[in-house]
């Protein structure tokens, strides 16, 4: 995973509200064994018609679509369906951060280990976003902000140790495996099924 | 701190390896880890990929669901499973399970279903429990007590590898449930006017428990239904307190404790209902006696009205005004005048015996109307094999529906059994997304009983004309 410090995009703004994973990646997708190559298939039912042919309206489709790594989506995006080929396909397309004012609990720990920063904007930034397609932000991981030009930069919040992962590109597997003694003597003093079966 | 606590909070502490900090979110133990053919492969590779064995064996079991035929020539028949990328993924979990030393009950094993209906089945969901699935249908355990939630795949590694997880504590939501549910209104009703409600993010961040006269009133496999659906409001998880019911369900299943070690664990799962007094973050009152059948008419979960309602007006909303597009529906118009092409009853919401006799009792010595196709796939194998033991399965072929064998099937159309564009299902799963059983398949979420009798009549019908 790539260290992520400071993402510097235009937005694509999607402003359906609960954008749910199926959506995102429908499910005739995910009879893969691999995380490579989902980028293909984000929102298809959205993006190709009956022939596979690219929907020239729909904004993954534009050319100013192109490039964005930030994805403004309406409230409540990645609902439903814990699949995480949903971040692996947004990280394949090439986005870095999805901002909203609700994001979806399984769907928002997924990004986070995939390198896909979750953002939860108050409701006037959001407003101001989706009024503007395509404008210039900056999301700051360390300062823990979105900032816009001309505006107060907008606070988000994220876990001490979720901005130490991304911040420095490690993933949390390390750390739980650094853990060993404090799981062993977990499971030797529990009372029932955690013991050796 | 008040030293009452709820039954998640007691579930939670008894799991702790290290509680959260300001710095560490806390480190969990899991008691189960059930695991399937989508969504365990890429944490199979990061295992191989780091060098790393699976740390407890005996606490993960793998089933295949998902992405399976549910036609008995390509489960038992040898004829080919017809989507080559699911006949894949379906080997790999079986290479997987062979070499991290994991028990699998696969494709023909007379134990497999979906992964939800299995465990209760066989006595491995208890009270108490951490139990975690890559799946979000996994709070369908909870309704033992157990603490239960979906996680992706990158978390079903970190299971494989420590038995742990990194968790964020979630807040607690107390669902009272008043009175009794009337006849003909089922669990699947009383969890879909829920989410109506409350909305499909009400409750994001929380762990529900689902409490009160009407669910302590429920069976087992109805409580299964509420906590199944929890995650369509947002919860990852929803619990319902452990009971003489809940006792006897488990009382002898294969996995449960036996003997002296079942008395022990009885006792223990009796001190773990919320203490009187115990404080919520959020409550909310439903009252079941109020309720009707519900049936939905837009693309989520809380688009949804009773069976004799009309779809509501919404001038100016935008999310709204696309949902109907989409589902070629009216607002303003009756739901009963809604055609239906494709009838699903079934997924691990409703396809347990319960269900099935529900939907049977309905159909009996009836007809699924001209050029309704309707399709009945039975939770688990188990479940099919009883229900071939009471000839329900003579209701349903009699009656014209399909019989299959167990999987998801349907409710995700991942192996081929899909709703072809544009054709209205009137499906007993947990979500009517768009595209969800199928590119363009326009979905109503409903019960066995609301499902079974939209069959007979070719359009949404109230159960209730039905029964006597």
């Amino acid at each position: 995973m790539n260290p992520i410090t400071v993402i510097r995009s235009r937005t694509v703004v999607m402003p359906s509200t609960n954008i749910d994973t199926d959506q995102i990646i429908p499910a005739r997708f995910l009879t893969t064994t691999v995380k490579e190559g989902l980028g293909a298939s984000l929102f298809a039912d959205w993006r190709y018609d009956a022939e596979g042919h690219a929907k020239p309206d729909f904004i993954l489709n534009r050319p100013e679509a192109a490039g964005c790594r930030v994805l403004v989506a309406g409230r409540n995006i990645g609902c439903g369906s814990s699949r995480e080929h949903a971040p692996w396909a947004l990280v394949d397309f090439g986005f870095q951060a999805v901002v909203s004012t609700e994001i979806a609990d399984i769907f928002r720990n997924n990004s986070l280990k995939n390198g896909l920063l979750p953002v939860v904007v108050d409701e006037a930034t959001h407003a101001w976003l989706l009024a503007n397609p395509g404008a210039e932000v900056e999301i700051d991981l360390a300062e823990a902000q979105l900032r816009i030009d001309g505006r107060d930069p907008t606070p988000f919040p994220i876990e001490a140790f979720s901005r130490y992962c991304l911040l420095n590109g490690v993933d949390e597997l390390g750390f739980l495996l650094s853990q060993d003694a404090a799981i062993s003597a977990h499971e030797s003093a529990a009372p029932d099924a955690r013991r050796s079966a | 701190m008040s030293s009452l606590r709820t039954l998640f909070e007691k579930v939670w502490s008894a799991h702790e390896v290290l509680p959260q900090s300001a710095d560490t979110p806390a480190v969990m133990f899991i008691d189960l880890h059930l695991t399937h053919e989508v969504t365990s492969p890429q944490a199979f590779s990061a295992l191989r990929e780091r060098g790393l064995k699976v740390r407890r064996p005996d606490l993960t079991l793998a089933t295949m669901d998902h992405s399976t035929p549910t036609r008995t020539e390509q489960v038992f028949g040898g004829a080919p499973i017809t989507i080559d990328s699911a006949a894949k993924q379906i080997r790999q979990l079986e290479r997987n399970c062979a070499e991290f030393g994991i028990e699998l009950l696969g494709l023909q094993d007379a134990r497999r279903g979906i992964v939800h209906i299995i465990g209760p089945e066989l006595g491995i969901t208890q009270p108490g429990k951490t139990i975690v699935c890559g799946d979000s249908h996994t709070s369908t355990h909870g309704a033992f007590g157990a603490l239960a939630f979906g996680i992706g795949t990158t978390e079903v590694g970190h299971v494989l590898a420590t038995q742990c997880l990194l968790q964020k504590k979630p807040r607690t939501f107390a669902v009272e449930v008043d009175g009794r549910l009337p006849a003909g209104v089922t669990a699947k009703d009383l969890i879909l006017a829920l989410i109506g409600q409350i909305g499909v993010s009400g409750g994001t961040g929380y762990v529900i428990e689902y409490r009160g006269e009407a669910i302590r009133a429920l069976s087992m496999e109805e409580r299964m239904t509420v906590c199944n659906m929890s995650i369509e409001a947002g919860a990852r998880a929803g619990m319902i307190a452990p009971d003489e019911v809940t006792f006897e369900y488990l009382r002898g299943r294969p996995r449960a404790p036996q003997g002296a070690a079942w008395d022990a664990a009885v006792a223990r799962w009796r001190a773990l209902p919320s203490d009187p007094g115990a404080v919520f973050d959020k409550t909310v009152r439903l009252d079941a006696s109020a309720l009707q059948p519900m049936v939905t008419y837009g693309t989520n979960p809380g688009m949804v009205v009773p069976v004799g309602g009309s779809i509501p007006k919404r001038a100016g909303d935008p999310v709204f005004d696309a949902a109907m597009k989409y589902m070629g529906l009216v607002p303003g118009e009756p739901i009963g005048d809604a055609p239906i092409n494709v009838v699903f009853v079934g997924s691990c919401t409703n396809g347990r015996l319960s269900d099935l006799r529900a939907a049977a009792n309905v159909m009996r010595g009836r007809k699924v109307a001209a050029g309704v196709h309707m399709l009945v796939v039975p939770g688990s194998q188990s479940v099919k094999r009883d229900a071939e033991a009471e000839g329900l399965d003579e209701i349903f072929r009699a009656a014209g529906a399909e019989w299959r064998e167990s999987g998801c099937s349907m409710c995700l159309g991942m192996n081929g059994d899909t709703v072809g564009k544009g054709e209205y299902a009137i499906s007993t799963s947990n979500r009517n997304f768009e595209g969800r059983q199928g590119v363009g398949a326009r979905t109503l979420l409903a019960s066995p009983e609301t499902a079974a009798a939209s069959a007979i009549r070719g359009r949404v019908t109230d159960p209730r004309e039905f029964l006597s």
